[in-house]
């Protein structure tokens, strides 16, 4: 948090700086003053760190400053809730180490009822009637707080050597055929595997409303304890274990499966017949960050162009959060990336509003 | 060394500066942590400032109190199979020629330079069914094809042994090479056999220092939270992976702390009550 501070701090000074001298040179040579402004013009945003930064960094944001005139500083930040923590930390100082954020759901959520996120407005970003409507996020009195950035699918992944044959469904997860050898993904909160088995069995995500039903999808994902080899809370360890065959079968994240295969490795990604989980992460804005609000609407309005989103689909590997008939992707192209079987979503109001319950269920299941 | 009482004040100078850090990096953040562990918790890493005992309340529970034995279960575990292994170790250490002890040394103090998640990955590489110890014993005949010992108990026992046993060592090696050989040699001349010689004059000497030992291996293992996520399953992840989970994953900051001034409770009764057998028993 010190660092960032102080890294900003020193930023601030150098567009200071970079004013100072323009102040003197300005009223000398006609026709410079475009260029200062656009010197002036900075954007601070955060994104993922390690791969999603990296690409963003390639792909997205040199090309975003050569149309736009806007530069672009990127933040990594952490993916959980540090990062809403450091940000409301830092609202309280009345500072924000970013001028936009990514941000998962939940995070949104809580931003929101706590009065974090400035208002967007949505005539001044025309190309946000793009995204899908229901990923993008209003409070009561109906203004836009969020609206989304890229999704993501978690589907069922498999090691090809070790089962030649590809699971299809998120059933064969109950299989007993598969004892000890599933990885999934640790906490109710990232695993969305409560989602899942609402959907799958129990008719849809209603079934999670009310507390009866979070313990009786809590009771049937504790039935696939037999066949869990690794509950993974680092990515990193499942994802090793899944490409050398050590635990062959799991959930994970369609995406960056999609760039082991690349990378030659046996493995298998299948959207299964009743949905990949797709979830989302948003741009938003806290309210210390208004002064930048004109170009944060300048740049959600970019990102949510069609164009943008099939070159994220081209180059992240992400879903677009846009509607397939607007883009120009292949039929190939687009199933690499996303599917058009209705995916499962994430309960978000109940994984926001009732986190200490359902993590208590979720542990007491899991370590029972 | 001189253990007088200085005569006046200013005798109490030299003091203050680690008085002032004691003040600020130790007892300013751990009175902090008692006081959020009573606040009200709002999400999100937010809590109201409403003292209350509801947190305690939640950990008082058959799965937290079971959470606790079984991160003591652990705990001794390792402090018992670390003092088994470093104790011993020690012992013949002291009693080699000055070129081996140093390279041991130096082999025990690199060991402390990894990272515990580095140690972690290595050892489930290690356990694991594709590329671990099994192939060797499968090469050697003595199992029929590959098995995995990772993610299990003893692949977490062997993890938080191996990064216990340099701090075993570091403590051991000093005091027992400080001890007078010629005890030892007096057993010797009176016919005693080495084996006999390390278990009823060496040992008993140094029941204290191995005590001191075993203990402080022991709370440095119930603060072990990377480990077990690594190489345990979720049986065995311990209080202080609950209290990981509380602060990073679900934001529950003032539950966090509760489970931590928990820790710390139990913890200290267990040192003191051995503390005071241990008096108690020397005095007698």
């Amino acid at each position: 948090m010190d660092k960032t501070q102080s890294g900003f701090s020193r930023i601030n000074r150098r567009q200071v700086l970079a004013g100072i001298s323009a102040l003197g040179v300005a009223p000398l040579v006609t026709g410079f003053p475009n260029i200062v402004r656009a010197q002036g013009k900075k954007l601070r945003i955060g994104v993922y760190g390690g791969y999603f930064k990296d690409t963003f960094d390639a792909e997205v944001f040199p090309e975003f400053t050569a149309t736009t005139g806007i530069a672009v500083e990127s933040v990594a930040e952490p993916t959980g809730e540090a990062w809403l923590i450091q940000l409301q930390q830092a609202e309280k100082a009345g500072k924000s180490p970013v001028d936009i954020s990514m941000m998962a759901q939940v995070g949104v959520i809580r931003g929101m009822n706590s009065g974090l996120w400035a208002p967007l407005d949505s005539k001044k970003m025309p190309n946000t009637s793009n995204v899908k409507q229901n990923l993008v996020r209003s409070n009561a009195a109906g203004e836009v707080m969020a609206v989304a950035a890229t999704s993501w699918y978690i589907t069922l992944v498999s090691n090809t050597e070790v089962f030649p044959e590809a699971p299809t469904s998120w059933k064969d997860m109950w299989d007993p055929k598969y004892k000890n050898t599933l990885g999934l993904l640790a906490n109710v909160g990232n695993s969305y595997l409560l989602e899942i088995v609402a959907k799958v069995y129990f008719g849809g995500l209603n079934y999670l409303d009310t507390d009866e039903g979070i313990r009786a999808c809590v009771a049937k994902v504790g039935e696939l304890k037999p066949n869990v080899r690794l509950w993974y809370r680092d990515e990193a360890q499942f994802e090793q274990a899944l490409k050398s065959g050590e635990i062959p079968m799991g959930q994970y994240y369609h995406d960056v499966t999609g760039l082991a295969i690349l990378d030659g490795f046996p493995v298998r990604s299948t959207m299964p017949i009743e949905g990949g989980l797709l979830d989302y992460g948003s741009w938003a804005i806290t309210k210390s960050a208004a002064p930048s609000l004109d170009l944060a609407h300048v740049y959600i309005d970019y990102m949510s162009q069609p164009a943008i989103q099939a070159k994220l689909a081209r180059k992240l590997g992400s879903a677009p959060v846009v509607d397939r008939s607007l883009l120009d992707l292949t039929d190939e192209e687009f199933n690499a990336v996303s599917s058009d079987i209705e995916p499962i979503t994430p309960h978000y109001e109940m994984q926001a509003m009732k986190t200490d319950f359902i993590n208590q269920v979720w542990a007491e299941m899991q370590q029972g | 060394m001189n253990t007088s009482r200085p005569q006046n004040l200013t005798g109490y100078v030299p003091l203050i500066l680690p008085a002032v850090v004691l003040v600020m990096f130790f007892v300013v953040p751990f009175g902090s942590m008692i006081l959020i562990s009573f606040y009200k918790n709002l999400g999100g890493g937010l809590y109201e400032e409403i003292l209350n005992l509801d947190n305690y309340r939640r950990l008082i529970s058959p799965f937290f109190v079971g959470l606790l034995i079984a991160s003591f279960g652990l705990a001794l575990a390792v402090a018992a199979i670390s003092i088994v292994i470093a104790f011993p170790f020690s012992y013949l250490l002291v009693n080699s020629p000055r070129s081996t002890q140093v390279v041991w040394l130096i082999f025990m103090l690199s060991i402390l330079s990894l990272s515990e998640s580095i140690i972690g990955f290595a050892w489930s590489t290690i356990l694991s069914r594709t590329a671990g110890v099994s192939n060797l014993l499968v090469f050697l005949g003595l199992l029929d094809r590959p098995a995995s010992y990772a993610p299990g108990l003893g692949a977490l026992i062997a993890g938080v042994v191996y990064t216990a046993i340099p701090y075993a060592v570091l403590v051991l090696y000093p005091i027992l090479s400080r001890v007078d050989p010629h005890i030892e040699e007096a057993a010797r001349t009176l016919g005693t056999s080495p084996l006999r010689t390390f278990f009823i004059v060496v040992l008993p000497m140094q029941r204290n220092t191995i005590v001191t030992t075993f203990l402080m291996i022991l709370v440095f293992t119930l603060g072990t939270y990377l480990m077990p996520q690594i190489l345990g399953r979720p049986q065995h992840w311990t209080l202080s992976v609950a209290i990981s989970d509380q602060a990073l994953m679900q934001s529950n900051i003032p539950f966090a702390a509760a489970l931590a001034v928990f820790l710390v409770i139990v913890t200290l009764l267990i040192v003191g009550t051995v503390v005071l057998f241990g008096r108690k028993e020397n005095a007698s």
